[in-house]
């Protein structure tokens, strides 16, 4: 369970940061790195996590890089996670509004500093909700992490379950201990979008 | 796009900035792609040989027959996720509080686990209760009971997000509790929730691949055993990817469509999914979302 919760942490952190910068380069004037964030954000969103995980595994020794189960691991999760951060961010800039854009390039601002000062904070008070959601649905993801041989809590429960027979209970302490993850977290997001929304 | 960016038309220095970045940005890319197909080209990952079992007819045919069958499973499911749903919804916006709390409970409970969990557990669990079905049943159980509480979610934010005028004007005209849902509700919030439906539906074709972990011979299982077969681990699952990649864009595509011309066709918002994709996991706060918002 530990196991479980340094992944989904570690990863959302990853994938907080490579989210914020594919968004920006998203809407970024130039078109390269426009192109290119939009390429990898709809080739790793339409992809099951799975198949990352496995291309991860088998795909990259080919290619020259080896790292840990865990860190590949860490490393797929961030990937996958950080496209579905990048969408919501960006949906984010979108709403807010143009005038904040227009005013800032009145006062001189440059873009990446108007990113930097006054649109990503709007964008991202307004994000938190969404951000709480992927957070979540990260926690779950990461049980898929079981197919690379992490330990993790899902694999857990089926050493358990297939150790003494008993499948059923240990699922079920399973579900219950993901449960306790997830329900919270819920939570908090939910407080915590009460506590940094604009008030409007 | 055009060229203004946040909100202003780029000035010559801005204009000046970009150039070079873009010069700069396109020599890193080139460079990058340059370094990573040299190095694949080096462990011989590019060899014809690897690439060539894709050409022949019988395995294309055994890949197809793996996408033939995750499309089965996503349709199987969506449906029976569907009605499900549609159950739950109602259910939690009973009258009666027993009723409703029974469907937040479920609807609760199988949001909050993972959908590989439910998968192991319809798999390993229900057999040594004597329950046997095929494994493809064992996918589609899990991804039915999971999927109809994320739909479920979705339909009552479909519903709540209907204006209240519309029930108020049915009870009005003395329509009762079933007529007022049959035939103004539901009609209306189902049209604006198609969007939000498709969006899932990318996302249970993505989780149909967890099938993979019991064995079940849809596409990624086949690419795994393909690439075993042949050596060629690296290429059966990027063709996968491929396939997975093409069809989910699609239907993305078709989504967002759907999305815009809904809202040009009847004025109203579509239900918002945060995160496009992955599901709705903030308890209840959706409820209220309505509208306008990023088409995600």
């Amino acid at each position: 369970m530990r196991r479980t919760i340094e992944l989904s942490v570690l990863s959302f952190i990853l994938a907080f940061m490579i989210g914020i910068v594919a968004a920006a380069c998203r809407v970024s004037p130039v078109p390269p790195l426009r192109w290119a964030s939009a390429t990898y954000i709809e080739l790793v969103r339409n992809t099951p996590l799975l198949v990352l995980m496995f291309l991860m595994v088998f795909g990259l020794p080919s290619a020259g890089f080896t790292f840990s189960f865990y860190a590949s691991a860490i490393i797929v999760l961030s990937v996958y996670t950080g496209t579905f951060v990048a969408e919501t961010v960006r949906s984010g800039v979108n709403s807010v509004a143009k005038g904040q854009g227009e005013a800032a390039r009145a006062v001189g601002l440059t873009f990446p500093q108007t990113l930097r000062l006054v649109v990503l904070p709007q964008a991202l008070r307004t994000v938190v909700g969404p951000l709480g959601g992927i957070f979540i649905a990260l926690l779950k993801n990461s049980g898929l992490a079981v197919v690379i041989n992490v330990p993790e809590l899902t694999a857990a429960a089926n050493e358990v379950g297939t150790n003494t027979a008993r499948f059923i209970p240990a699922f079920l302490g399973a579900s219950v201990a993901y449960l306790m993850l997830t329900v919270p977290s819920g939570f908090f997001v939910t407080w915590l979008e009460h506590k940094v929304a604009i008030k409007r | 796009m055009t060229a203004s960016f946040l909100g202003d038309e780029l000035g010559p220095r801005g204009r000046r900035m970009t150039r070079i970045v873009s010069a700069i940005s396109a020599v890193l890319l080139a460079a990058f792609l340059f370094v990573l197909l040299t190095r694949l080209g080096d462990k011989g990952q590019l060899d014809e040989a690897k690439w060539r079992p894709f050409t022949q007819w019988l395995v294309i045919k055994f890949f197809l027959e793996g996408l033939r069958f995750t499309i089965q499973l996503a349709l199987v499911s969506m449906v029976g996720a569907m009605v499900i749903g549609t159950v739950m919804a109602l259910a939690r916006l009973a009258r009666t509080r027993l009723v409703r709390w029974v469907a937040t409970a479920y609807v609760e409970f199988f949001r909050g686990i993972p959908l590989v969990l439910l998968i192991f557990f319809c798999a390993l669990g229900l057999p040594a209760y004597g329950v046997r079905l095929s494994l493809f049943w064992y996918v589609a159980l899990g991804l039915i009971v999971y999927n109809s509480s994320v739909l479920g979610e979705i339909f009552r934010a479909g519903i709540l997000s209907l204006d209240r005028g519309q029930t108020e004007a049915a009870y009005s005209l003395g329509m009762g509790y079933w007529q007022t849902m049959g035939l103004v509700v539901i009609p209306q919030a189902a049209r604006r929730m198609i969007p939000a439906i498709v969006s899932q539906l990318v996302t249970l074709l993505k989780d149909t691949s967890l099938g993979s972990a019991i064995a079940f011979e849809e596409l990624l299982r086949r690419a795994q055993i393909n690439g075993e077969f042949f050596q060629n681990r690296l290429q059966s699952l990027v063709v996968a990817s491929l396939i997975y990649i093409v069809v989910n864009f699609a239907l993305s595509r078709l989504a967002r469509r759907l999305e815009v011309r809904q809202r040009r066709k009847y004025k109203a918002g579509a239900i918002v999914v945060p995160g496009g994709g992955m599901d709705l996991a903030v308890l209840g706060a959706q409820a209220d979302a309505a509208g306008g918002g990023g088409a995600i």
